[in-house]
């Protein structure tokens, strides 16, 4: 059998000797089968174990968490340590305020720099240039966010002379949020069927009103949905906020000092060696998850419903 | 002649206008408007990078590059390594995807292969998106209340077994790094399956339809067409993931038990970059928040690298079929 000619070697050999006859029935016995099943059972093994965690962690929170849930949780402030009761209402208050601050920030500049990168900027070095730099900024780690507004807000105290304060975790939180806006805001604009933004130029629009009252609103579900995610990975995150936000055992005092938020209370908590600190910990994680969950399915149903529309 | 467009006789019925200079005005204001908002994102980057080095100038001139090989972490006599951490950043995050990477792409080809029914696959799709959800700060929570006091008995069985290797040369008690590695898989686990289905699912039809229509198995298939063809984008999210690993910080701050004396032992407390940064930074102040910044510089520039690397790979890597 010479390679450089392998039909002339074929010429003499009869079908029969060049492929074994085997019965066309599926023979589960076969090594090949029975590789398959294996496989196949190996990843499902791996999804049951991929998706334990999520059940187990669900539960506890739910049960744990479920089990202080009272009215009170809402109107209460944390026990000192060493006391029991309580709630933690002014962690659910703070975390709405630092949320509301980030998106406040984060939602108008990152769906402006999305608009520029798909709308105006026609993909030259610089946007690229931000497109990468978004890359970037959305790799780096939380924490580091929170260093750098230490950096530049608390440590400086540019803000009516105070150093801790609401408006720092806000800021920290908006840094983390901005690519993910962009993103969106950039992939939800390359969806738009390029004939609306024709068909507004030939009415005689200007290129402001094309993209506020045609484009963007054509491009409004997947913005939306990118945004309602941001948002709830915004409100859960803790790194960023330990050393802005700081913490208080208070109601909110004002943007401009130190605030609760329940991402850092169950930090807080969980560590101390009090049981009434470490319930309350389980109840805020029952919020907080409850809040999440709930912002999540709402993105995928807005999303959900767009689509059949 | 531009105003002759006019229809004779019907004066209302089309009229050229011309464009208010108040128009044009919005207009190019709005333009330079997202510019400057789009040029954000790089004076953010930018002043990040800045803020973080111009903090840790100090550590960098007195410690040099023997900050990165000591582990000395001394406030009292103002002496800072910061190996301990650093090790501990490298090796509970690339354990934990050695852990997740099989068992995230596991999920993704039993969500994309058509091996269940379509609502059980979309629900366990769900569910790991899901997961991705949870804030870190509660995986955390319960690492420390549930994870960690159910593993222990298996990690004190791996300590009786392999008790003569350094790696588990240390009896377990509560928080160390293997609980930590372990609630790192929980945390990348959803963004390699993310990214390896979304990978899976571009493979074109055709190379499914061509590798069965030569007589392979499911497996067959699987293994030698459809990895082979998403395996660049598979990688990319890979080493996504483990940008997101190193830099992950409340689970593991709460889990990994911080301890400043370096042990190579996995069932020891340890630390990493990020866990260190949480629980000193608040407190630190003088020569200390510079080694602290320091430390923050080399995570930073730690996962620029592994980032820039996961596009160079999804580039590089791509097959053209």
């Amino acid at each position: 059998m010479t390679p450089s000619n392998p039909r002339q070697s074929l010429q003499g050999a009869s079908f029969n000797d060049l492929f074994e006859r085997r019965p066309l029935t599926f023979d589960p016995s076969l090594k090949r089968n029975r590789l398959n099943r294996l496989f196949t059972g190996i990843a499902g093994l791996f999804g049951a174990i991929a998706v334990l965690p999520l059940f187990l962690v669900l539960i506890y929170v739910l049960v744990k968490g479920g089990q202080l849930l009272s009215f009170s949780l809402f109107t209460q402030l944390p026990p000192p340590p060493g006391l029991d009761g309580g709630g933690i209402g002014n962690a659910v208050l703070g975390t709405i305020v630092v949320t509301l601050v980030a998106s406040a920030i984060a939602i108008p500049i990152g769906v402006g720099g999305g608009v520029y990168l798909n709308e105006y900027s026609q993909r030259g070095w610089f946007a690229q240039f931000v497109s990468f730099g978004n890359d970037v900024l959305a790799g780096v780690p939380s924490i580091i966010s929170g260093v750098f507004v230490y950096g530049i807000v608390v440590a400086t105290r540019i803000f009516f002379n105070q150093s801790y304060s609401a408006v720092a975790g806000g800021i920290a939180l908006a840094v983390l949020m901005l690519p993910t806006v962009i993103k969106t805001t950039d992939e939800g604009l390359k969806l738009v069927p390029q004939e609306l933004r024709w068909g507004a130029y030939g009415v005689g629009a200007s290129k402001f009103v094309t993209i506020t009252r045609i484009t963007l609103p054509a491009a409004f579900t997947p913005i939306a949905t990118g945004i309602v995610l941001a948002i709830a990975r915004a409100a859960g995150e803790t790194a960023p906020l330990i050393f802005t936000a700081l913490f208080s055992p208070f109601w909110p005092e004002g943007l401009f000092n130190p605030i609760a938020t329940m991402s850092v209370l169950i930090f807080n908590f969980a560590i101390m060696p009090y049981e009434a600190q470490n319930a309350l910990a389980w109840a805020a994680s029952f919020v907080l998850v409850i809040m999440i969950l709930a912002a999540n399915l709402l993105a995928r149903w807005i999303s959900k419903m767009a689509r059949k529309a | 002649m531009t105003t002759d467009f006019r229809p004779s006789g019907d004066a209302d019925a089309f009229t050229l206008r011309r464009r208010p200079p108040a128009e044009k005005l919005v207009d190019t204001g709005f333009r330079q408007l997202t510019l400057a908002l789009a040029s954000l994102v790089a004076v953010v980057l930018l002043g990040i990078f800045l803020v973080v080095f111009d903090g840790a100038r100090e550590a960098i001139g007195q410690f040099g590059l023997r900050f990165l090989t000591t582990s000395a972490w001394d406030p009292v006599n103002e002496e800072y390594g910061a190996f301990t951490a650093i090790y501990g950043t490298l090796v509970t995050a690339i354990l934990s995807l050695v852990i997740a990477v099989p068992l995230g792409l596991g999920t993704a080809i039993l969500i994309t292969e058509d091996m269940l029914p379509r609502a059980l696959r979309d629900g366990v799709g769900l569910m790991v998106e899901l997961l991705a959800a949870i804030p870190s700060v509660v995986l955390g929570l319960w690492a420390i209340f549930v994870m960690e006091p159910a593993i222990r008995p298996a990690l004190q069985l791996i300590h009786t077994l392999l008790g003569w290797s350094p790696l588990f040369d240390t009896v377990p008690q509560g928080p160390g790094m293997a609980p930590a590695i372990l609630i790192l898989v929980v945390m990348v686990l959803p963004i390699i399956t993310a990214i390896s289905r979304d990978a899976l699912n571009q493979v074109p039809i055709e190379l499914r339809q061509g590798a069965y229509g030569v007589g392979t198995t499911r497996w067959g298939a699987i293994f030698s067409v459809i990895l082979p063809a998403a395996i660049s984008a598979i990688t990319g999210g890979v080493m996504l993931a483990l940008g997101r690993a190193m830099g992950e910080t409340m689970a593991v701050t709460m889990i990994i038990g911080n301890a400043m004396n370096f042990s190579p032992s996995l069932l020891a407390p340890g630390n990493t970059i990020a866990s260190m940064l949480a629980n000193q930074f608040g407190e630190a102040d003088g020569i200390q928040v510079s080694a602290l910044m320091y430390a923050a510089l080399i995570l930073m520039l730690l996962t620029f690298a592994v980032n820039v690397m996961a596009q160079w790979v999804v580039r590089r890597l791509s097959l053209r079929y």
